[in-house]
């Protein structure tokens, strides 16, 4: 929903102690404010206002679960939660209604430790209609329960709101079918898999042992028969995935991991049967429940998924559920999808225009920084076209529609066909191509090994042939890749590093290009650090300042902006004149303001660079603005310059040439003013020539190109923002290790690589039992589970022993928690 | 001897009970959340007078 708005403090380290100075309810610093209470210091109203609510409920215990848990109200924009009021709105928002109880579920980003969960479930005492609220940490998730009697959707969302927990709610909440159930199948094949391999191990001991006598044989049937009873889930329950994957590949024309997966399973549990009820023999079942056990460990363990991180969003992420329609001197919320062209719309402060139209009344300064990559909010009069997408900065204004949401400029971009890229990974995919290899070189192997047999003994080749199928069943091939790969997204995760699934690793190898963004990805805007150092600014000196900044497209005074927060409505400023290179000037709240460089206000040369504040011909204070490059832009560049073509890609004027240009050390790959559509299509262009390209960028200006590339990266400050989809998410801290952490990406197919020399030592033991009709149960037993076991170690401990020499975190590391 | 076949199958119906114990816990959704209750079991009630106004409405 607010795509740029950071509330979460959690990705700062938060210290232990109490800062002096700092906020007793969010813990960062109160930088010249004033604000007391029982000799609490708040950083701002917002803070204050959340603490008063807690004590009055005698919740205060929520400051003392963890340190400074409070979430900065900073920068806060006042939602309006009037749409929840409407029916279908809220009937697509519950889970669950009954008319008197009602079940919602919410994604609440803030949520970051102990105390929020305590607060979190503790909120029928802040509203006596809730009767249950539970939260589940990793999803970042709350489930509550109310009674419609006492309480309502839009009250609860307020109560959520008003304690510093706006839920995320959006159009893609509302639009999307609910989401399903997580898939437990895996599960309850593992854990039927499991039990079979136990209980066949168990049943098959004596055989290991060596029975003998009438009695034993009595024994030994019966266990056979028993293994036969408990194989029999294990091969159409747990295993059944991979013989249909086998089967369907195999109708396509081509052959996957699953072909010789599927040929050693089905070999394994022939032969077994046939031993079993033919010669009264002991079979093979401990190994085939053995290895189908194996096989959904490494499944289950590559399948790690970021609960908190959403890799395929769309602009619906983004849109408001309702906008605000004023019918005469009524206004009303609507729900964005039953807007209609010809519709009066009211877009206030910080809000987002959900679909085309003609500027009616107002002041746009409309940001579009998210859209189109440009920095600068656009000035636009009335009469002007505005696009879907665009951010209000400053007054409310008024707009009458022209288009349907669904069919804006922007969000008919968003559905063109160009920008659904369809997985062409199962291709690429090293396994499958490895398994194709593999399948070949069985099937040669089996069937030399049948022609050399049967002229001579008919049994032995039955044996001699099923025990190639069992052998060279790649449990160790298929299982390299789950762990090794699975183990380094773990570790790549706790580099901050998230990728969509292991497939990225691979995709990641290949790649030639890099294509960067530069708005948000080569700058960060909220990132650079902005300091206010003199006297302290009033509340109404702050809402003064931030109402004159606002008239200004200055970055700089973006930054003030941002940094001063939410102080309410702007107000109107009078005799505004911005000096180019200097500043600005207005009259504000009947205050005489100007805002600008040392020379502009006349400050002393002693009082050194930034942004002066004067009000009433009174020198205040100044800001330190940072610079906009991100830490460490020079060392990676000149890294990945020595490894990939890159390129720059921007929606921004071309104002800071000069300086991208020493970066990138060449003009000709820099391109400026692109749209949208020109980023997707330049990606294009470079995959024309056979290029693997890899985008680098962050807002939706990119989704095409990020979608369109082999690899879309998205830069973000704060993980729990929104981001457009992609296959990667680096945070934006971590954007100096990406060196690294690219170099980690892609030198794990050389372990794979260790890892399939392994097995390959193993099939050549095995199979020299396996061509002499010598391959007895026991020493499959042995074999089969050593290969899979030692795969699992190599995986592991090759990966961290690489991240190691990369200097990264590694995943035991339990000082740097993964959030 | 053939008391080991009354013993195996005391021990596979054991042991198929902890299956079933395992399929209900998965399918129960105790695997969905590995942490919360971790965390909520070290969060005890406080004494407070709004709580004890309100023994209808218990905690989680």
């Amino acid at each position: 929903m607010q795509a740029s708005t950071p509330l979460v403090t959690q990705d700062q380290p938060l210290s232990a102690e109490p800062l002096e100075g700092s906020c007793y309810h969010c813990g960062e610093p109160c930088q010249n404010t004033e604000i007391f209470l029982e000799e609490k210091e708040f950083c701002c109203e917002g803070c204050k206002m959340v603490y008063e609510i807690l004590h009055e409920h005698d919740l205060c215990r929520y400051y003392q679960i963890d340190d400074n848990a409070g979430i900065s109200l900073k920068g806060r924009r006042l939602e309006h939660y009037a749409y929840l009021d409407d029916p279908e709105v809220r009937e697509k928002l519950l889970q669950y209604t009954d008319g008197e109880q009602s079940q919602v579920r919410f994604y609440l980003p803030q949520i970051h430790c102990a105390s929020c969960i305590w607060l979190l479930e503790n909120l029928y005492r802040l509203n006596e209609g809730v009767s249950r609220s539970e939260v589940n940490f990793t999803r970042k998730e709350v489930r509550i329960s109310y009674l419609e009697s006492q309480t309502s959707l839009r009250k609860v969302v307020e109560l959520l709101s008003s304690i510093g927990y706006a839920p995320a709610i959006n159009l893609g909440d509302v639009e999307k079918p609910k989401e399903k159930a997580v898939s437990k199948r895996l599960y309850f094949q593992l854990g039927v898999a499991g039990f079979a391999f136990g209980n066949i191990m168990l049943l098959s001991f004596p055989e290991y042992l060596g029975l003998k006598g009438e009695e034993d044989q009595f024994f030994q049937r019966l266990f056979g028969y028993a293994n036969i009873v408990l194989a029999i889930p294990v091969l159409f329950f747990s295993g059944w995935d991979y013989i249909r994957s086998a089967a369907l590949s195999l109708r396509h024309g081509h052959f996957n991991m699953d072909v010789p997966i599927s040929l050693g399973i089905l070999a394994l549990f022939g032969r077994s049967v046939v031993d079993i009820l033919m010669s009264g023999g002991a079979g093979f079942m401990d190994s085939l429940a053995g290895l189908v056990f194996f096989l959904l460990i490494g499944k289950w363990f590559q399948q790690k998924t970021f609960y908190h991180l959403a890799f395929d969003r769309d602009y619906r992420s983004y849109f408001p559920i309702a906008a605000l329609v004023r019918d005469g001197h009524e206004e009303r919320s609507v729900p964005v999808q039953k807007l209609e062209p010809g519709q009066t719309i009211i877009v206030r402060n910080g809000e987002l225009i959900p679909a085309d139209g003609l500027l009616l009344k107002g002041a746009a300064r409309i940001d579009y920084s998210f859209v189109t990559g440009e920095a600068e909010p656009l000035a636009k009069q009335v009469g002007e076209k505005l696009f879907a997408g665009g951010r209000q900065m400053g007054e409310r204004i008024e707009l009458t529609l022209t288009k349907k949401v669904s069919q804006s400029y922007l969000t008919q971009l968003w559905n063109d066909a160009a920008f659904h890229k369809d997985g062409d990974f199962a291709a690429k995919r090293l396994a499958d191509r490895v398994g194709r290899y593999f399948t070949f070189v069985i099937l040669l192997i089996s069937a030399v090994t049948l022609a050399y047999w049967i002229p001579r003994d008919g049994s032995i080749a039955f044996n001699a042939f099923t025990a190639v199928l069992i052998v060279a069943c790649p449990c160790a091939v298929a299982l390299a890749i789950p762990f090794t790969f699975g183990n380094s997204i773990r570790i790549l995760a706790h580099n901050r590093f998230f990728l969509k699934n292991v497939f990225v690793l691979e995709a990641l190898r290949s790649v030639q290009a890099i294509v960067f963004d530069k708005t948000g990805t080569l700058t960060g805007i909220q990132q650079a650090g902005i300091k206010y150092q003199g006297e302290p600014l009033s509340s109404q000196d702050r809402k003064a300042v931030q109402s004159l900044v606002r008239q200004s497209a200055h970055p700089a005074s973006r930054q003030i902006d941002h940094w001063l927060g939410d102080t309410g409505e702007p107000s109107d400023v009078t005799d505004f004149e911005e000096i180019t290179g200097k500043g600005v000037r207005g009259l504000v709240l009947g205050k005489r303001l100007k805002v600008g460089s040392g020379s502009f206000v006349q400050a002393p040369v002693s009082q050194g660079e930034g942004v002066f504040v004067e009000i009433d011909g009174k020198l205040l204070g100044r800001f330190e603005t940072g610079n906009q490059y991100r830490n460490g832009l020079w060392e990676v560049m000149r890294d990945l310059k020595s490894k990939f073509q890159l390129y720059l890609l921007s929606g921004d004027n071309d104002r800071e040439r000069e300086r991208l240009e020493a970066l990138f050390d060449d003009t000709k790959v820099l391109h400026f003013n692109q749209s949208p559509a020109d980023k997707l299509n330049f990606v294009k262009e470079l995959q024309a020539k056979g290029l693997k390209v890899c985008m680098i960028g962050d807002g939706l200006n990119d989704a095409g190109a990020l979608r369109q590339s082999d690899v879309g990266i998205v830069l973000t400050e704060n993980t729990n923002n929104f981001t457009p989809a992609s296959d990667a998410i680096l945070h934006a801290g971590q954007f100096d290790r990406l060196p690294d952490l690219l170099d980690f990406s892609r030198k794990n197919i050389n372990l794979v690589y260790g890892a399939y020399g392994f097995a390959v030592v193993y099939n050549i033991i095995g199979l020299s039992f396996a061509v002499q009709g010598a391959l007895s149960p026991v020493v499959a037993a042995i074999l089969m589970p050593a290969s899979s076991i030692s795969m699992v170690f190599f995986g592991v401990l090759s990966s961290n022993w690489l991240a190691g020499r990369l200097n990264l975190r590694r995943w035991n590391d339990k000082n740097h928690p993964i959030v | 001897m053939k008391i080991i076949l009354l013993l195996i199958l005391i021990s596979l119906l054991v042991a198929l009970g902890f299956l079933v114990a395992f399929l209900w816990a998965v399918r129960s959704g105790q695997y969905e959340d590995e942490y919360t209750p971790s965390v909520r079991i070290l969060l005890d009630d406080e004494p407070s007078s709004i709580q004890n106004d309100n023994p209808t409405n218990s905690k989680k």
